[in-house]
């Protein structure tokens, strides 16, 4: 308890640290994903040839090297952000390719009667995406991306190996402290688990409310 | 085609399509008057429903020529969704948006594809629930009718685009019995009151007595197009002879 009441500011900023990554890359990896789930099923090939290659090159790289890419990448092209800002874009483009998957899964799952009903109608593909298959898409995909935001909460601890402060990255000014190594880790653990429920929780309430809204 | 008044609305020339190596459109020609009710016919994988959808082009050909009242069938975008808004279609399956309720199915593409105002789209939607009979189901949601049902509020949502031409693929097919006739009946208005019409089905009933003109289809081909009555009392082909025996029978 001691590493706790001692170190409380240490463990707020890193939890803090954290929250905001989660959330702010959260916001990214959404908007992003819908736009990619968007362009792969669009009727023009270019836009799915883009989406395609997003997912597939995003998806299948590990994290930690998209962060060196991004960090010391973009400095080249004399793109100079702060870590902060590097870090939600690495952790928001990774995390966009599960969102696009995630949705598209969803769309899958709508009957092509539908969107022919919609351009049927003279409705446009944005339309037909945006009005008739989205929201029908939507009841079936909360769940998965719940767990995908879970997995981005806590694949932002990456970002502290870049200069970003976050929850895991508070263990090394503790350990450097002499404090015990099992409880500062309970301690972080513990700080993940109330954000990785607290997004748990928002899910199942965002699933409650589509399955009762019909 | 002989009336001095015929103006063709809906007109193929040289139509083909196939679906890997089934060619499933040979050779179709077709034309369809201003307020004609062409009714095709035919048996299962005759290419009959491909005809239909190839219409408001949801189903792409190969060659050919298909052009509505004298514009030919855009591309893929803007322009053939606005095309496509003027040729009112009803499925098989209903297809009624799943998540809308039944006067939201009706305004729907009137807010989104005609911009009407929200009062212009309810009163019109009203009206026409009114008339296939379904003004007291609009706060329902699909899911909770009847199919009979669903299929005319399809109906009243195609024709809330005030459509040039309304096309019709199967509409009775996926309905029990009982409840073919109360579509059939909303149909049969529809014919009545002129407006153009191309119906897939398999009711001979409503060919006899509201088309102006049967489509025989079969593998591919157009077979035979006459007067409804000459049709069904002298097939002038081997095959429709056998189509009609078969579906007559019972």
């Amino acid at each position: 308890m001691k590493v706790l009441t001692d170190n409380l500011s240490t463990y707020w900023h890193g939890f803090l640290g954290t929250l905001e990554l989660t959330v702010i890359s959260g916001v990214l990896a959404l908007l992003l994903g819908v736009l990619m789930a968007g362009f792969r099923v669009s009727p023009v090939r270019p836009l799915r040839a883009f989406g395609t290659g997003w997912v597939t090159v995003l998806r299948n790289t590990p994290l930690t090297l998209l962060f060196f890419v991004v960090v010391l990448g973009l400095p080249r092209f004399e793109i100079v952000l702060p870590f902060f800002t590097f870090a939600v874009l690495a952790l928001g483009c990774y995390t966009s390719a599960f969102v696009c998957e995630a949705l598209r899964s969803g769309i899958n799952t709508v009957p092509a009667g539908q969107g022919e009903a919609a351009r049927s109608l003279g409705m446009s593909f944005g339309q037909t995406l945006g009005v008739v298959v989205m929201p029908q898409a939507y009841r079936s995909v909360v769940a998965p991306i719940g767990s995908v935001m879970i997995a981005l909460a806590k694949n932002s601890a990456i970002a502290g190996s870049f200069s970003v402060t976050e929850l895991l990255g508070t263990y090394r000014t503790l350990n450097e402290l002499g404090y015990s190594i099992i409880w500062t880790f309970v301690w972080i653990a513990v700080g993940y688990l109330v954000i990785t429920l607290a997004i748990s929780a928002l899910f199942n309430l965002l699933e409650r409310r589509v399955a009762a809204s019909r | 085609m002989s009336t001095a008044a015929f103006t063709p609305l809906i007109e193929l020339a040289g139509v083909n399509k196939h679906y890997g190596r089934l060619h499933v459109l040979q050779d179709i020609d077709l034309t369809v008057g201003r307020g004609e009710v062409v009714v095709v016919i035919g048996p299962s994988g005759s290419g009959k429903s491909t005809l239909c959808r190839a219409i408001n082009r949801l189903e792409p050909v190969e060659s050919g020529t298909i052009t509505i009242d004298g514009v030919p069938l855009p591309e893929e975008g803007k322009g053939l969704a606005r095309l496509r808004a003027e040729v009112g279609m009803v499925f098989q399956s209903f297809n009624l948006f799943a998540h809308k309720t039944v006067l939201q199915n009706v305004t729907l593409a009137q807010l989104k594809v005609r911009k009407r105002t929200k009062s212009e789209a309810d009163r019109k939607a009203r009206d026409l629930l009114e008339r296939v009979g379904l003004a007291s189901q609009a706060d329902k949601y699909p899911a909770q009718l009847s199919g009979g049902q669903q299929q005319r509020v399809a109906i009243a949502r195609a024709l809330a685009m005030d459509p040039k031409a309304l096309l019709f693929d199967e509409p009775t097919s996926a309905l029990d019995p009982e409840m073919i006739n109360e579509v059939l009946d909303v149909m049969r208005g529809l014919a009545r009151e002129g407006m153009t019409m191309v119906v897939v089905t398999h009711e001979m009933g409503f060919a006899r007595a509201s088309a102006n003109r049967v489509v025989f289809m079969a593998d591919g081909r157009i077979l035979e197009d006459r007067k409804p009555e000459e049709f069904f009392s002298a097939p002038n082909t081997e095959r429709a002879r056998d189509f009609l025996s078969k579906i007559l029978k019972h």
